[in-house]
């Protein structure tokens, strides 16, 4: 049934930007600390205080629409968009309507079938961020923690240019990557610094008249997202098809129940009252400004993975994975250019960071060792001062706490024995506590000689270089 | 002369020179307070701990050389819609009856600076909206010239208490002619700078891109001390300015050889009081007089200013006063069922008449479907005022005309009204309508003996052509007089007054407990007669026109 019909979907990104004060005062925006710990008059409402501007927020907004083709406005200004709540302390939100820092822009997307596709989008506007309601059941009261109130926002407005919840995912991973790569927010759903709402739609295929939408909130993971658009797009096929009309409504997507249920529709939409905010004074963006940030912009994956290609061969699927977080990216060419073999740092890339990084649920921009300490491990590897083993027990402490890997080797005694005397002697030992695999090997199977390796490592605590065990052991064998 | 009759500069020069000490001066006008505050209510709070305190401390300074300026131990009066960290600052409302600030408008901390003390906060309409002082929820101030009539408004305490010598020198503030015209009601110089000169952090906002915080003082030189200690580039106010040119001093030169002074027609229009025009058109003569060439010419925008004013304020007000909700301080009703209830009743209980008017008023011009009609349509007729005014100051160096069409009406006569009231204000907001500097100095007295203003209005930035032109007039108009004529009468007068039943106001909704924070023991303050019943408004002698 679903197949006569087409989904439409616009979203509303708003992305919380990395800047360590507020929007408009200078209040730490640092996650986590005491309730109402970071505020000051500006960000609580208080009477008499006044916004000023925090020029990074202008810069980052500016920054994310050149990397997603927009027009720039270069006279914008803030509008108040008035709402009565309480973790809103002026009880108007500092926003932009009418003149918008950035309009007109769209990003390129993979669809399913391998074609590329634009998304546009429409504007992006800069805003703040309201307080944290909590509700204290036991007290049957709610208390406001201001600290977020103020953290800067921008809102990326799409076109209704996306038809299924795979063409959306692919436009939010493109406009994170985007923003990552800027350094403009680290747009984590889970944790808020990036939120998507959905605007859904459903038309018979094949129409050109827009279906009535409806608007989804509460998304916090891709899967979330997935799951809703899903939902949505059967709840709204399944009114239509029973005769029923949808009702263009705010609602909220519960993803423990799968299911979704309205939270304010169009009768009950307030009248905002956007007006200019005469507070502050219109955002001029000088010919200097745009230049300086234009040439401030990072270089963004596709140049990134071309350039990978070129000048250090690597093979796509290692380009793919380390391009995918601006973060890896710069480990990578960093500790590159530190030690000069590429293919070796990719190969701790590819294997134990991504190993550690599943196992530890590690996102990929926060991982923590550094490029000089992988570089140095590296070079420890190749000069044998290691032995492979050593060098991953080494390199897990790095991912856990950025160690650097030659003093921890130093004080904890990891340096390979290279030693032919004490390894000889470990041989010996291995060899007559082991006389059935000694036999077996003798007898021609091959296999025998691994166990005795392994046993001599252990013996040997990792630190002997394996292709000297192997060629003492044989040759003790032989005997 | 008393300390009370002394001008700022006067005062702080004899306090310098070791004639008197700050603390001495200090005293001496909460003496003044004391006896006189029962017959005008100037004040909401009158902080005598804290400015004794900054007199000792001030004075210290002044003894050790680090304070040598025309304000150093001058005491005054700031209006109370300016935040002072740990004085309340009401706005006259009962919605901030408790609301003590956590830090310090700007404007008063520059003051401060500069060796002033801080006396007390003194009374307004109502989040300053109102032209008579009338719409305060502490009281209406009087006259000191005649206490039957209004102060003006809405820095009507602030006017009367530099008249009736309860402070030397006051800061308002003016979002539609808030200084110059109770400057003008009470005979004192009122001076409203251009836009952007002095910073509004700390100022509880009206109509933020109209409100301007200027002094009130006795004459037009302390008017050039205040400025000159309060106009600053604050970053924490994103429409401030940076000025180099704020030595208001410099220009109290008596020279106006050659100043091109403009009267405009509409100025002197319909609605003006006779006594008014002859005043300010005598004025324009004495400034000929002095070499000034002086001419009228067409302005013609006067009617559209009133809309447009009213318009653009009140959506601003509108949105201003949204956080005053009772959530995070000031009133809260104590019969809330849930939160809109809370949100309703707190605001419908914590606001007065006329607020709640310009809130309506606000919300709607700015509602969805009536937003360009209203709205944008004012701010294209601000955007003309402006553009006529430049094609003026092409031609003028200055502008003149009255401040007020009238001299101050009674007490009562304009809430009944408030529709007279707004039109009252048609000389003076469209000066702020363009960011304008002007000036409001006294130029005679109407046959009551009311004071008559007049207004100098300049070009942005024009701020000592005003000073100079002011300067010049004022000394050639020679001493203006002193309210009060012989003395100031006393609460016993004052009560005497009363039980003659001569006068009483009419008081809608006192909050007779939030009057003034005063220690002094005083009793049978107007703001406790105020709360009579409604009959008192029929029995009084000025009458209200039905």
């Amino acid at each position: 049934m679903s197949k006569q019909y087409e989904t439409v979907i616009g979203l509303e990104v708003h992305v919380e930007l990395a800047t360590k004060t507020k929007i408009f005062c200078g209040c730490s925006t640092a996650f986590g600390a005491a309730p109402n710990t970071q505020t000051c008059p500006v960000c609580t409402g208080m009477p008499g205080s006044l916004p000023v501007l925090n020029r990074q927020v202008l810069e980052y907004a500016i920054a994310v629409g050149l990397a997603t083709n927009c027009d720039i406005t270069r006279y914008a200004k803030f509008d108040r968009k008035n709402y009565f709540y309480p973790d809103n302390p002026q009880n108007y939100q500092i926003s932009q309507l009418y003149l918008p820092i950035c309009r007109n822009g769209g990003v390129e997307i993979e669809t399913e079938e391998g074609g590329r596709k634009m998304v546009g989008i429409h504007e992006i506007h800069m805003e703040e961020d309201a307080g944290k309601l909590l509700h204290d059941a036991w007290e049957d009261c709610s208390l406001v923690d201001y600290n977020r109130s103020g953290v800067p926002l921008i809102e990326i407005v799409s076109e209704p240019d996306m038809r299924s919840a795979e063409e959306v995912i692919a436009y939010l991973e493109k406009l994170r990557l985007l923003i990552q790569y800027l350094g403009a927010s680290d747009c984590k759903l889970q944790e808020g610094s990036m939120r998507a709402d959905v605007n859904l739609s459903v038309r018979k295929a094949g129409t050109e008249q827009f279906g009535t939408r409806t608007e989804m909130k509460n998304l916090n993971s891709f899967k979330a997202i997935s799951r809703a658009i899903a939902g949505e797009t059967e709840r709204q096929i399944d009114l239509i098809e029973s005769g029923e009309k949808v009702v263009q409504e705010t609602r909220r997507w519960d993803d423990v129940k799968g299911e979704s249920y309205a939270m304010r529709s169009k009768e009950d939409a307030q009248d905002y009252r956007y007006f200019p905010d005469p507070d502050l004074t219109p955002v001029v963006v000088s010919d200097e400004m745009l230049q300086k940030i234009r040439a401030a912009q990072p270089e963004f994956r596709n140049e990134k993975m071309r350039r990978y290609r070129e000048e250090f061969r690597l093979p796509d699927y290692d380009i793919e994975i380390i391009t995918e977080s601006r973060h890896m990216a710069d480990l990578f060419e960093a500790a590159t250019a530190i030690c000069g073999q590429p293919k070796k740092v990719s190969n701790w890339l590819m294997g134990e960071t991504l190993r550690l990084m599943k196992e530890k649920e590690t996102d990929a921009q926060d991982l923590c060792f550094s490029p000089e300490h992988l570089a140095k491990l590296i070079r420890l590897t190749d000069e044998k001062v290691i032995t492979g083993a050593v060098a991953k027990e080494v390199f897990e402490v790095m991912f856990a706490e950025n160690v650097d890997p030659e003093r921890y080797v130093e004080e904890k005694g990891l340096k390979s024995v290279n030693d032919e005397g004490a390894l000889q002697k470990t041989v010996a030992e291995v060899i007559a506590a082991n006389p059935q695999s000694v036999e077996d090997y003798r007898n021609g199977k091959e296999k025998a000689i691994g166990f005795l390796v392994g046993q001599t490592m252990k013996a040997m605590k990792g630190k002997a270089d394996p292709a000297a065990v192997n060629r003492i052991l044989k040759e003790a064998c032989r005997k | 002369m008393g300390i009370a009759d002394m001008t700022a500069v006067e005062l702080s020069a004899a306090v310098r020179a070791g004639q008197i000490t700050a603390v001495q001066a200090v005293e001496e006008i909460l003496t003044c307070i004391e006896e006189r505050d029962a017959l005008y209510n100037c004040y909401v709070t009158v902080d005598r701990e804290g400015a004794l305190a900054q007199a000792k401390e001030v004075q210290a300074k002044i003894e050790a050389g680090h304070l040598t300026g025309p304000l150093a131990g001058v005491p005054v009066a700031v209006k109370d819609n300016l935040c002072t960290k740990g004085l309340r600052t009401t706005c006259a409302s009962r919605m901030l009856g408790n609301f003590v600030p956590t830090y310090t408008a700007e404007a008063v901390t520059n003051l401060r600076k500069a060796g002033a003390v801080i006396l007390g906060k003194t009374n307004m309409d109502e989040f300053a909206m109102g032209s008579t002082t009338e719409t305060s929820a502490y009281g209406v101030t009087r006259n000191p010239w005649n206490r039957e009539h209004v102060p003006g408004g809405s820095s009507g305490g602030s006017a009367a208490a530099v008249a009736a010598g309860e402070c030397i020198c006051a800061l308002g503030s003016d979002t539609g002619g808030s200084i110059r015209q109770p400057a003008a009601f009470c005979g004192t110089v009122g001076m409203k700078p251009t836009y952007g000169t002095v910073s509004r952090y700390g100022l509880i906002a009206y109509g933020s891109s109209l409100d301007q915080i200027g002094p009130l003082t006795k004459d037009v030189r302390d008017c050039a001390a205040v400025l000159e200690a309060i106009a600053s580039h604050d970053v924490k106010d994103s429409t401030s300015l940076q000025r180099q040119d704020t030595d208001f001093m410099s220009a109290l030169t008596e020279d106006v050889q050659g100043m091109r002074i403009g009267i405009p027609d509409d100025y002197l229009g319909e609605g003006l009081d006779e006594d008014v025009r002859a005043a300010v058109l005598k004025a324009a003569e004495e400034l000929a007089g002095r070499g000034a060439v002086v001419e009228r010419f067409d302005l013609s925008l006067v009617e559209y200013a009133i809309p447009a004013y009213y318009t653009i304020a009140a959506a601003e007000a509108s949105s201003n006063l949204e956080r005053f909700d009772g959530i995070k301080y000031g009133y809260r009703t104590g019969n809330d069922a849930g939160l809109h209830s809370m949100y309703r009743k707190s605001r419908a209980e914590g606001f007065g008449e006329e607020v709640k008017r310009r809130i309506m008023l606000g919300s709607f011009v700015l509602s969805s479907g009536y937003y360009d009609a209203y709205y944008l349509k004012a701010l294209q007729v601000k955007a003309l005022i402006k553009k006529a005014f430049d094609e003026a100051f092409a031609k003028y160096d200055v502008i003149l005309g009255p401040v007020a069409p009238t001299t101050a009406p009674k007490l009562g006569e304009s809430l009944a009204d408030p529709l007279k009231m707004y039109l009252g204000d048609i000389y003076t907001i469209a000066v702020n309508l363009a960011g304008l500097p002007g000036i409001s100095l006294p130029c005679g007295k109407d046959r009551k003996g009311l004071p008559i203003g007049l207004q100098l209005i300049g070009d942005c930035f024009q701020e000592k052509k005003l000073i100079r032109a002011a300067y010049t007039y004022e000394r050639s108009r020679g001493p203006f007089g002193t309210a009060g004529g012989a003395g100031h009468g006393t609460a016993a007068d004052e009560r005497a007054q009363a039980d003659a039943g001569s006068f009483r106001t009419s008081g809608e909704g006192q909050v007779s407990q939030c009057g003034m924070l005063w220690q002094g023991g005083k009793s049978g303050r107007p703001v406790s007669e105020q709360s009579t019943e409604g009959t008192d408004r029929t029995n009084r002698t000025g009458g209200i026109p039905s």
